[in-house]
């Protein structure tokens, strides 16, 4: 039986001489896709053309790339040694650093001396070579300070004044991985190699022995780049040295650092909050905790909060007056509850002109009626989702089961009450489907109509990433709205199969 | 004999029924009120925390609503074809206001593409091309997904979990990201509306394959084909109309959203409507509209026209 069902190629000549066309057709259908896919090449091509993609991407900072991801979970430290000509050294940290005000990390050791300088001649300061005894270096011990103490810039010439400075710092960037400055000579061990510099004021770097793959110097003379992978990096130049030291995490994430609390453990706090004095007399030290956190300067945790209300709020009061206003309007559209056609019609391109105008159109003209903020992005989502809710919903009706209707009508109902008893029961799960589906959508929409100022975090998340600074603010954001998008995600998900059985999808 | 059957007192077990079905009903009723009542006051609450938190206030800036629609008006009609067209105004005082043909781009001396029709070629062609990347990619991950195809729960739930973030992450973040590593231009847009698309189009694209005719990979998988053979010549063919058809509906829905990624600094034509309004030019962004509305329109014809024609008048969940 199953042999018959195989023609043979005598069968299979007369079948084709019979009906050439259907082999012909084959082959036709087999050149089609070859077809299709030689102008998808084309096209491609010619975008890629159009757009100048290669040259853009070959001339796109690609080093910069790895930085700011990092920056993302990551955050770096930055002491800088100003190398004066006599071999000694000042200690900065960058403005704003995440170790406070006084930073004293243990990871940079410092041996120190206090001198006093007396500033005759800054011109020829220049020209003297390091550690000679001349005209503007002193050497005597003078009064101890605090190391705390930061000493005063010497505003003009002919002054004298003790300063404290740092004669030898060794950075330690991780077990295998350190920095030595003294007396002019930069030495560097990565990854089991040595390698030393010697600095000698501005544009003088000279390496000693040939560069490791790690370090990278463009001109000789230039400043030397010490790539130590994740561990951060240095720059060292003729009278600078600038240590990158990253370290990974959220820096300061709860408490700034002028914050009372800054700097202490878990455990410290919490004693401070149940057991301790009051920090602020004013208030409970718990109170000034909260405080601190709401108000932390670095991550703005109330803000981000707001805003991520904000865009909540946009995307659910949006969508719930757009289904509001699409309910009685869809009853007008549907060709089979309305027999006008002039109303079909009319109610029907005004749901085209809503859905094409764009949210985006909406949310700039609502902008500048209502000024930035929620009411302009609520108002841009009602608009647009009016269009597509009334669009969807009139076509739920149309495709109804007509029999209950008719029962309703054939026991003499009135017009509403065959709305009422013989179509809402059958739509009413497909509308609430669908306008639950709609707000988990917006609630994503809500945040990239909210970058052109229509409230929400939109616009704070694209001013982060405008200084290209603060990526781990970014992070913090997405990480924020990633969560709320899954959490509404699964609510919609789950309301959405109860209220359609099974079919949801 | 209707009524005497109504009028009849209930049986014993006929009143528990009775009863019961009260109770339920008016738990029903409560939860219902219940549910409107939470529903009234939330909205109640976030209109008052939307109004509070808004720059203006919704019942002060109400008289003023229709002023903008004022404020769009052009000094004469005619200046929105001559802004649209890039032809000369004759209210060109020599500044960059009013001097349409700057924008000219001249192909040769005497043929030129006025500015917006090249910046909303430059915006349709970003839609086109990120959602060629994105189907690209959303096919190859679909079969990954799809649990008919994919027995092992690990790789499924990877490339289903990878789609979903890929969904869900913010487009304004990506292309914020690749505007600081690349410059300005129109890669940025490309590349978030395409990481969105592959989300998106990946997980319409597996929920098509896991409704897909299994026989013709039973057949296949009897005569030996591996898992590829199987996949490429069993289900491939049979989802390939629907999977055309939700590439142009996404195409739609990312004309759109290349055009807000455009505002936010991915070039195209929404950065020039951005600025045009932000000028106070009337002119420009009546031109810019018309011209965005008729594109929309015009694509979204044609993907309709072309979708009826693969696949005939089949209903779509709208997705987006």
């Amino acid at each position: 039986m199953i042999a018959s069902t195989k023609p043979s190629a005598l069968e299979m000549e007369s079948i084709a001489a019979r009906h050439p066309h259907l082999l012909r057709s084959t082959s036709g259908k087999r050149r089609k896709p070859l077809l299709v896919g030689a102008c998808m090449l084309l096209y491609l091509v010619f975008t890629w053309w159009f757009f100048s993609i290669g040259h853009v991407l070959a001339n796109a900072n690609w080093p910069i790339a790895g930085t700011y991801l990092a920056d993302w979970v990551s955050y770096e430290v930055r002491p800088e040694f100003r190398i004066s000509p006599d071999g000694t050294m000042r200690l900065a940290y960058q403005r704003n650093s995440p170790l406070g005000q006084n930073p004293d990390p243990d990871w940079v050791m410092l041996e120190k001396r206090t001198v006093t300088r007396t500033i005759d001649t800054p011109a020829a300061a220049q020209i003297e070579e390091p550690k000679a005894n001349s005209s503007f270096s002193f050497m005597a011990p003078g009064a101890a300070l605090g190391k705390a103490a930061e000493p005063a810039p010497q505003p003009s010439l002919k002054q004298s004044g003790t300063e404290e400075v740092v004669t030898r710092a060794v950075i330690t960037f991780d077990r295998s991985t350190r920095i030595e400055v003294a007396d002019g000579t930069v030495t560097a061990s990565y990854a089991g190699e040595t390698f030393t510099m010697t600095v000698g004021g501005a544009d003088a770097v000279v390496p000693q022995g040939p560069l490791p793959h790690w370090a990278t110097q463009k001109r000789p003379g230039e400043k030397i780049t010490l790539s130590f992978g994740l561990t951060g990096w240095a720059e060292v130049e003729g009278d600078e040295v600038s240590i990158r030291n990253r370290f990974f995490g959220w820096a300061n994430f709860l408490f700034d650092t002028n914050s009372p609390f800054f700097g202490k453990s878990y455990g410290e706090v919490a004693s401070l909050i149940l057991y301790g004095e009051r920090i602020d007399p004013q208030r409970s030290n718990l109170a000034l905790a909260w405080n601190n956190i709401l108000y932390n300067a670095e991550w703005q945790h109330l803000d981000v909060w707001t805003k991520l209300l904000q865009t909540i709020v946009m995307a659910f009061v949006g969508t719930l007056f757009a289904s509001l206003a699409a309910f009685p309007l869809c009853f007008l559209a549907a060709r089979n509850i309305t027999p006008s056609r002039i109303a079909n019609q009319v109610v029907r391109r005004f749901f085209d002109f809503q859905r094409s105008v764009d949210m985006f159109i909406w949310a700039l003209f609502f902008t500048r009626a209502f000024g930035p903020g929620p009411l302009a992005g609520i108002s841009a989502i009602f608009f647009t989702d009016t269009g597509t809710l009334g669009k969807l919903y009139s076509e739920a009706l149309e495709n109804i089961d007509d029999k209950q209707r008719e029962g309703v009508k054939s026991v003499g109902a009135a017009p509403i009450a065959v709305q009422r008893f013989g179509v809402l029961p059958q739509v009413l799960p497909v509308f609430a489907s669908q306008a639950l589906y709609f707000w988990e959508s917006n609630t994503r929409s809500a945040t990239i109509i909210g970058a052109v100022g229509a409230g929400g975090i939109g616009l704070k998340l694209w001013e982060a990433m405008r200084t290209n600074s603060d990526w781990e603010n970014v992070a913090y954001m997405v990480l924020l709205i990633l969560m709320v998008v899954f959490i509404f995600d699964s609510i919609s998900n789950a309301c959405r199969s109860r209220l359609m059985g099974r079919k949801a999808q | 004999m209707a009524t005497s059957m109504l009028s009849k007192p209930l049986s014993e077990s006929g009143a528990l029924v009775e009863r019961h079905w009260q109770e339920l009903s008016a738990r029903r009723r409560m939860y219902t009120a219940l549910g409107v009542a939470l529903l009234a006051f939330t909205l109640i609450a976030s209109l008052w925390f939307a109004n509070a938190s808004n720059a203006g206030k919704f019942f002060d800036r109400l008289p003023h609503l229709f002023d903008f629609f004022g404020e769009l008006m052009p000094r004469e009609l005619m200046e929105i074809p001559r802004a649209l067209f890039d032809l000369p105004s004759p209210y060109d005082d020599g500044s960059f206001k009013y001097n349409y043909p700057d924008g000219r781009l001249h192909l040769t001396d005497g043929i030129y593409v006025p500015e917006y029709f090249h910046k909303m070629l430059e915006t349709v062609n970003i839609a086109i091309f990120s959602t060629a990347i994105g189907a690209f990619f959303g096919f190859i991950l679909c079969f990954l997904a799809a649990r008919n195809l994919m027995p092992n729960p690990w790789i499924r739930g990877v490339a289903r979990r990878l789609m979903e973030v890929l969904r869900a992450f913010p487009e304004v973040v990506i292309a914020g990201f690749f505007l600081a590593i690349l410059s300005l231009g129109p890669i940025p847009a490309i590349a978030a509306v395409s990481i969105h698309t592959i989300g998106a189009l990946g997980k319409l694209f597996f929920e098509v394959v896991e409704n897909a005719d299994m026989k013709p990979e039973e057949g296949l998988r009897a005569v030996g084909g591996n898992w590829l053979e199987r996949v490429w010549f069993g289900i491939v063919p049979q989802v390939l109309p629907n999977f055309t058809s939700y590439f142009l509906l996404r195409l739609e829905i990312n004309v759109r959203a290349s055009t807000i990624i455009g505002a936010v600094g991915g070039g195209g034509i929404g950065e020039l409507l951005r600025l045009s309004i932000g000028q106070n030019h009337p002119a420009k962004t009546l031109a810019i509209v018309i011209l965005l509305f008729t594109t929309i329109i015009a694509v979204d014809q044609f993907s309709a026209w072309l979708r009826r024609r693969l696949v005939g008048d089949q209903a779509y969940a709208f997705v987006r």
